[in-house]
């Protein structure tokens, strides 16, 4: 009797220390399941989902505080890849949180803008530039379409215009017959060669 | 042949290319077609009135133009330049005087406009000043690189991938072999036959400058078996520059037996790996057209703003090679040959094979246009509804690169991206082997192109959303950092104010000062 308690008091003592100093020696800085979100959410950092960016919204959603179904930008198909990685049902997009819409990006009247740098500050990727009092610009390629910029211009000068296509992709094929793509030549003689 | 053989290292055997001849997997015999135009030798197309050379350049850049309208340019002067890039440039074809710079329809897939120089040619043809290099036997390999980087060249077999990128990775590589690919396979296009047939000598100096300039010791001319001329033209011309170190090699016509790494197989034996190119094995593959273009650029210094240029088919009335400017109006090379004829009904850029229809014959001729195929109505193979697949494997059997067409094909069109990756949507070559085949006339081919299409788009996406990311975190770091630091600040001050005993010392001591210095002012 004593025997076996003493054993598994020593078994429980090491396996204690073991698992322990795993814990340590395996330590994981950031939660994995954060991470694998955020890689999901497509970092317009917009705020739409109520959290100051996607990094905050992707804890939030790992801590099971918020829905999936709050990234307008990241659309349905963006719900669909979080409820394929969580293992949870998809649900339509919450439109107290806003419609899902083709990218944009903005762009600053020049002439009308006066320098206040208010927008500088609003932008959570550090897309534009410029100083006090003087015109200030957007870099379109950094810039993710958010929308943060336009509330604090005081003198309206910023719109977002549709972001432009980088380069032609070959279409999806029409759904019955053939693309007139690429033709064959009728009486072409065909046989596998081996 | 599956594979690559486990004994030995691959480089080893890769030296061995040419000496015994494998074969690739899958491929089609399709009737060959390419005797009609090579009936006639080839002839140097008049220059149209008006020129359109496109400013887009490999992967979609558009170059910046130079010139202004109504400015005079010589032959082989920069007419556009790419702004990171100070030679990727595009070059005045003739001399002239640039009539405009505009949108016009530029020979593309896709069908859309592009921004075009408009050169009104003088007449003169006047080059500008070349700058040839002095004698490439004893020329430093850099210079040569530098050379062919100015020409502007690019893969002439219809790839269009710079060639200055190829051969200085393979230069920084280090590669033993050399292979000009001559094995045309592709039904109708026969410009790089009646190049061989006709100059061969510039052929065989092309390559022995791309030897050099890679460091490459063995040199192998890939030709197909039914090239009959091709290989005495080849053979006293070697023997002419006196280079006996370079193999010409017959292959089996078998298609897409040109395509580089079907071409690499049958030479080695060797498959190149998924994802990697020709110089993992040690080699190097250059278009013989690509070979000649590297002559003309290092012996005179010219730049590439010409190439030759198969019209054929049956719906043109005599088909035949033509030496076209780059920018000339595919309509007048048809002229030249003599016009249409009444049953001509689609305009195809390239093989019937891989080309693609073009919408007006008044697209320009462009770097990459091996061949204008004319069909006639009854060659064009009818619209058919597509059916449901019925897995009868043929796609896979042609399949050159020993794809599942029909499960990629599944993948594609369910959105199963990272499946279609996963089974090799990369190293689809297009050949439309399997779209040929195919008994419900599916157009995997179609597929795969808006497939890799769709993978790129969404890679940009990707990279994009990294950058956000990035920036979002480096803005939150800094804003922290900030916040931190006003914080720090704050504090130092409350500390140097002191407990509040010595607060009220210092604030009695500041009232008498002041009060001193208002006594002292009455």
């Amino acid at each position: 009797m004593l025997t076996a308690i003493l054993a598994f008091t020593t078994l429980c003592v090491l396996f204690g220390l073991g698992l322990g100093w795993a814990s340590r020696r395996f330590h994981v800085d950031s939660d994995p399941v954060v991470d694998r979100i955020d890689a999901l959410l497509p970092q317009t950092q917009c705020g739409q989902c109520n959290y100051p960016g996607c990094r905050p919204y992707a804890e939030a959603i790992a801590a099971g505080a918020a829905p999936i179904n709050q990234c307008p930008p990241g659309g349905e198909a963006g719900i669909r890849a979080l409820a394929d990685l969580l293992g949870v049902e998809p649900l339509p997009l919450n439109p107290e949180n806003g419609e899902e819409q083709p990218p944009t990006v903005a762009v600053i009247d020049e002439a009308a803008c006066i320098g206040c740098t208010l927008c500088i500050q609003a932008c959570p990727v550090d897309a534009i530039v410029g100083a006090p009092k003087l015109m200030h610009t957007v870099i379109a390629s950094e810039c993710t379409g958010c929308d943060l910029c336009l509330p604090p211009c005081p003198v309206d000068c910023i719109r977002t215009v549709p972001r432009p296509v980088p380069g032609w992709g070959w279409p999806r094929p029409a759904a019955a017959g053939r693309l007139a793509m690429a033709p064959r030549p009728a009486g072409a003689r065909a046989q596998a060669a081996q | 042949m599956i594979g690559n053989p486990l004994n030995g290292d691959p480089i080893e055997i890769a030296r061995q290319a040419g000496k015994r001849l494998h074969h690739f997997p899958g491929g089609l015999r399709l009737r060959h077609n390419k005797k009609v135009s090579c009936e006639l030798p080839i002839e140097r197309a008049p220059l149209p009135p008006r020129l359109f050379v496109p400013l887009r350049l490999h992967g979609g850049r558009e170059a910046e133009p130079v010139v202004d309208a109504g400015q005079r340019v010589l032959k082989g002067e920069p007419v556009g330049e790419l702004r990171d890039d100070p030679g990727g440039c595009v070059h005045a074809p003739t001399s002239g005087t640039v009539s405009a710079i505009t949108r016009h329809p530029v020979s593309h897939p896709s069908g859309l406009d592009g921004r075009c120089v408009v050169i009104k040619p003088d007449g003169l043809d006047r080059w500008t000043t070349l700058r040839p290099v002095n004698d490439w036997r004893t020329a430093d390999p850099g210079a040569l690189r530098a050379a062919i980087h100015r020409a502007g060249i690019v893969g002439l077999g219809g790839a269009v991938f710079p060639t200055s990128l190829k051969v200085e990775e393979a230069s920084e590589r280090g590669i033993h072999t050399l292979i000009l690919n001559g094995a045309e396979c592709e039904p109708y296009i026969s410009c790089d036959e009646m190049l061989m047939r006709e100059q061969p000598g510039s052929i065989v100096l092309g390559a022995q400058i791309l030897q050099r300039a890679v460091g490459a010791e063995r040199i192998v001319i890939a030709i197909e078996d039914q090239m009959g001329a091709v290989l005495e033209a080849l053979r006293g011309a070697v023997r002419e520059a006196r280079a006996e170190h370079i193999d010409i090699v017959r292959v089996t016509t078998i298609y897409p037996e040109g395509g580089e790494k079907q071409l690499v197989q049958v030479l080695t034996g060797l498959e190149v790996p998924s994802g990697g190119r020709p110089t993992d094995l040690g080699l190097l593959c250059q278009n013989v057209a690509t070979a000649t273009a590297v002559a003309q650029a290092v012996t005179e210094g010219q730049p590439l703003v010409e190439r030759v240029v198969t019209i054929t088919g049956n719906g043109v009335r005599r088909p035949r090679n033509l030496l076209a400017a780059i920018g000339t109006p595919i309509s007048s090379l048809i002229d030249q040959c003599g016009g249409y004829t009444d049953g001509a009904a689609r305009l195809v850029l390239g093989g019937p094979m891989m080309g693609y229809a073009l919408p007006s014959d008044a697209n320009p001729v462009i770097k990459a246009a091996n061949c204008i195929l004319v069909l006639t109505a009854e060659e064009i193979r009818p619209r058919q509804p597509e059916l449901p697949c019925i897995r009868c494997g043929e796609c896979a059997r042609v399949c050159p690169a020993l794809l599942q067409p029909m499960h990629l094909d599944w993948t594609i069109r369910n959105g199963l991206w990272e499946e279609a990756v996963e089974t090799g949507l990369d190293d689809c070559i297009e050949c439309g082997c399997c779209d040929f085949v195919c008994p419900s006339h599916i157009p995997l081919v179609d597929w795969f192109r808006h497939g890799k299409s769709e993978l790129r788009g969404r890679e940009l996406e990707r990279r994009r959303a990294a950058t956000a990311r990035q920036r979002y975190e480096a803005r939150a770091a800094r804003l922290a950092r900030q916040q931190e630091e006003r914080r720090r600040q704050r504090e130092e001050k409350k500390r140097a104010l002191g407990d509040d005993a010595a607060r009220q010392e210092r604030i009695a001591a500041a009232v008498e000062r002041a009060r001193r210095r208002r006594d002292g002012d009455r």
